[in-house]
């Protein structure tokens, strides 16, 4: 079992105010790894730091180190359209790009330019068919993004994310907006991504994490108050804190 | 009278008084627009359609007059072109720079300043046109005539110029943060992103402004007034002068003519087609909204 990203003393501002503390833990390869938490406890910040979405935020400062491979991912110096590319995120809301299908999927690659143009059909085919998608879509490929219902929105958003070829896949709390039907393609879907990326996944629902990952890590007040494997997580907690927020005494 | 009725009273009265004020800006346009086409029916009686619209000499005040707006049409359109170039991409580019570029705290400085030069009055664009750019303009190319269109274009251009930044940064911004975030996490840089994704997005926006900003280029009188000067001329060179159709009207009001003469009434037939290209222009930018709208 390899280790994708290490997190290693995270300490993250919004200005004066701390919204995470000191945060260790080891992100493993070709794992779903779940992160729970009430709300604001400081797990979407954690995964906007892994891609470094928080330089689009006035006075947001993180502090110590995310490595990733080779590369430190907090630096300066990181060229962070490069990373983005390596770890691509899925947001809470659909955001597909007012375009057509083929447009969304193939943002990227036409971005950066280094798939070569007769590669375009084949990587549309083989993203939507990850993203599970394809089929739905396959007669109307030419058709604006905003004619799909919301699911097959937040499919597409995974399909153009996986054509710029990540190797992790952040996604923030992807199927809170989606009714429970679509929720359950995406879980579906996230077992066979498992095979090839690395999954972070933040969710409020903590069926979702016990259902789907194969870590868990519990969140309070911008604290890692536990991480483990989900089944010991869920079954024996350790800490009083995460025992009462799992069992549904607060949160 | 019970509360009831007064009540009632009180609202129809109220909505018979709102009924009122719109119809009279109503019967304003349609005022205005019937006395343009009477006036200029009572024209075509004495001009043939065919002789103004095909002669190329517009000379409606001499002896033998002749009525070709051929000139003022090409006048008009020479400066709303060139004027595009300036107001056009100078105005795109300050809105990218603006909605996608700019700290909040140069935003908050430079909108007001772009927005200012909305809010100079046209005659002293004209002025600054004739005293200042001519003078820039003959300096490189001798030959250009004092009153040239190339001069007053630039000025129109620069007046136009914040109406299309404004109304086009208005449009970018209204595109939802989520989409630009899905950009950049896509790997996207600044550029790619108000390139590829927030200008499309916002295309039916900045495309109205566009067009907004040519039909005011269009209509737009003292600066061609002063700076183009009054020489009605079908030509596409802008370093001479020419003549629009607004710059005829003004000179033509100004000047001692007997109402209801023929030159009178080329007053209102001028008038009446400079009515009718704006209303076109106003329909394209209607199709282009609704063409590309996009509701988030």
């Amino acid at each position: 079992m390899q280790t994708k990203i290490r997190v290693e003393n995270l300490n993250f501002y919004y200005g004066n105010f701390q919204a995470l503390k000191n945060i260790s833990m080891e992100i493993y390869e070709n794992k779903i790894t779940a992160l729970i938490g009430p709300s604001g406890c400081g797990k979407s910040t954690f995964i906007k730091s892994i891609n470094r979405m928080y330089d689009l935020i006035d006075g947001a400062v993180a502090k110590g180190s995310i490595s990733f491979d080779e590369i430190e991912i907090l630096d300066k110096n990181t060229d962070v359209v490069e990373l983005r590319k390596r770890i691509g995120m899925v947001f809470q809301k659909p955001n597909p790009f007012p375009k057509s299908i083929t447009e969304n999927v193939l943002y990227g690659v036409k971005r950066h330019g280094d798939v070569p143009k007769i590669e375009w059909l084949a990587l549309l085919e083989s993203s939507l068919k990850k993203a599970s998608l394809f089929s739905e879509v396959e007669h109307k490929l030419n058709q604006s993004a905003f004619s799909l219902s919301g699911g097959q929105q937040q499919r597409l958003c995974i399909a153009r994310t996986l054509a710029t070829k990540p190797e992790v896949l952040l996604m923030d709390e992807p199927t809170s907006a989606l009714d429970p039907i679509a929720t359950a393609k995406i879980e579906e879907l996230l077992e066979e991504l498992k095979k090839e990326y690395t999954v972070i996944i933040v969710t409020h629902s903590m069926q979702q994490a016990a259902r789907i990952s194969d870590y868990t890590g519990f969140f309070l007040n911008g604290e890692l108050i536990e991480f483990g494997l989900t089944k010991t997580l869920f079954s024996t907690p350790k800490d009083k804190r995460t025992e009462d927020y799992i069992t549904g005494r607060f949160g | 009278m019970t509360k009831k009725k007064k009540r009632w009273l009180e609202e129809k009265s109220i909505e018979w008084v709102l009924i009122m004020v719109s119809v009279i800006s109503i019967l304003t346009t349609v005022g205005i627009v019937m006395t343009l086409f009477y006036e200029s029916y009572e024209f075509f009686t004495v001009v043939s359609i065919k002789e103004f619209f095909t002669t190329l000499r517009w000379a409606p005040v001499f002896d033998p007059p002749s009525f070709g707006v051929l000139p003022l049409l090409s006048g008009t359109f020479l400066i709303a072109f060139l004027s595009s170039f300036i107001s056009l991409p100078l105005g795109l580019g300050s809105a990218i720079y603006l909605s996608e570029f700019a700290s909040k705290k140069a935003r908050k400085i430079i909108k007001p300043i772009l927005e200012l030069l909305a809010g100079i009055p046209s005659i002293v664009y004209g002025f600054f046109a004739l005293t200042f750019i001519t003078p820039i303009i003959r300096s490189v190319l001798p030959d250009t005539s004092i009153y040239n269109a190339l001069s007053a274009s630039i000025a129109v251009g620069i007046m136009t110029l914040p109406m299309v930044a404004s109304l086009s940064e208005d449009a970018m911004m209204a595109v939802p943060d989520s989409i630009r975030q899905g950009a950049y996490a896509l790997g996207s840089t600044k550029l790619e992103v108000a390139i590829h994704v927030i200008v499309p997005a916002a295309f039916s926006g900045i495309g109205a402004s566009f067009m907004l900003a040519i039909s005011r280029a269009v209509g737009e009188t003292m600066i061609v007034a002063i700076a183009a000067g009054q020489t009605p001329t079908f030509t596409l060179n802008p370093l001479e002068s020419v003549q629009t159709m607004t710059g005829f009207m003004v000179n033509m009001a100004l000047g001692d003519i007997q109402q209801g003469s023929i030159e009178f009434k080329t007053v209102f037939v001028v008038g009446a087609l400079l009515f009718l290209v704006t209303l076109v222009m106003n329909f394209i930018a209607k199709f282009v909204i609704q063409k590309n709208r996009e509701v988030y």
